[in-house]
């Protein structure tokens, strides 16, 4: 069973990696001009997600219609919260201020990892560590609100 | 300047909604990025073959798509120093906000989660005024 789910990922992952080179959003420069409404504006990002809800709205509809849950698991795993709070604000926004300040989301970095360009393992290597720093801040947050 | 594919863009996009519901279909998984990814980064979690499959997928992917033809544009047009500034605040922010594009972007407005919808509008104004003061304000 562990082996059909690491190929079906593989492939999928393939799949995900080919519409990030197709879309065009493998190349920093299209994210950043999508961004860049007041200069060398790329409207192409607004289409990617177009195209990526056209598909996945009808089509979560679709799988969670059906009465089994998914083909290689017992069931979904799906995200429990649903609270709008500080966190989720404040993380998108500092998310956010990095994107446009890099020009990279980790989406479109990693299909990128291995075209050689010495800017995409840089980038990857700054994601992992802020995630690190971010746990251990989660982690102190927590101790001090239950202390 | 880049070029505006309206077309392209939109079938690359279709190929990555697609990968979500596969995802969910066969996995039961959310395809966020970093949510897969967090799982990589230690203590490794217990289903890590799995999250270490799609980005493997995802790296041989371009590959494929240069093999039989296809071509893209890559520029990264930004400095070492923002690399990683902006590397690092992307990884605090996704960890804090539960997602990135691809996560709340695709899969989570693709279900309708108000989270989704929330930190969508967040990190895209971020980034629109963050690239607004970095190229006319400062104008590097």
């Amino acid at each position: 069973m562990t082996m059909q789910k690491v190929v079906s990922a593989f492939l999928i992952g393939g799949l995900f990696g080919l519409g990030i080179a197709i879309s065009g959003m493998i190349d920093p420069a299209k994210v950043l001009n999508f961004f860049d409404i007041a200069g060398t504006w790329d409207p192409s990002l607004a289409f990617v997600m177009a195209g990526g809800l056209a598909v996945a709205l009808p089509g979560y509809r679709l799988v969670f219609g059906r009465r089994r849950g998914p083909v290689l698991e017992p069931s979904f795993s799906l995200p429990t919260r649903n609270s709008i709070d500080r966190e989720l604000v404040g993380g998108a926004a500092l998310f956010g201020i990095g994107w446009g300040v890099a020009g990279f989301c980790p989406g479109a970095s990693i299909p990128a990892l291995g075209l050689g360009y010495w800017q995409v393992p840089v980038f990857v290597a700054a994601v992992v560590a802020g995630i690190i720093v971010a746990r251990a801040l989660k982690a102190r947050l927590a101790s001090h609100k239950t202390a | 300047m880049t070029d505006f594919t309206p077309w392209q863009s939109l079938f690359g996009g279709a190929l990555i909604g697609f990968a979500a519901v596969l995802l969910m279909a066969f996995n039961g998984r959310i395809a966020g990025m970093t949510g897969i990814l967090s799982g990589l980064i230690p203590p490794l979690a217990a289903d890590w073959p799995w999250r270490a499959a799609f980005p493997a997928g995802a790296i041989v992917a371009p590959f494929v798509y240069m093999a039989v033809g296809g071509s893209f544009s890559f520029d990264a047009p930004v400095s070492p120093a923002a690399l990683i500034v902006g590397g690092f605040l992307v990884g605090i922010g996704v960890h804090f906000g539960g997602g990135c594009p691809s996560g709340h972007g695709i899969c989570g407005i693709g279900r309708l989660s108000p989270r989704s919808f929330a930190a969508v509008a967040t990190f895209m104004a971020a980034a629109f005024v963050t690239v607004f003061v970095i190229r006319h304000l400062i104008g590097a």
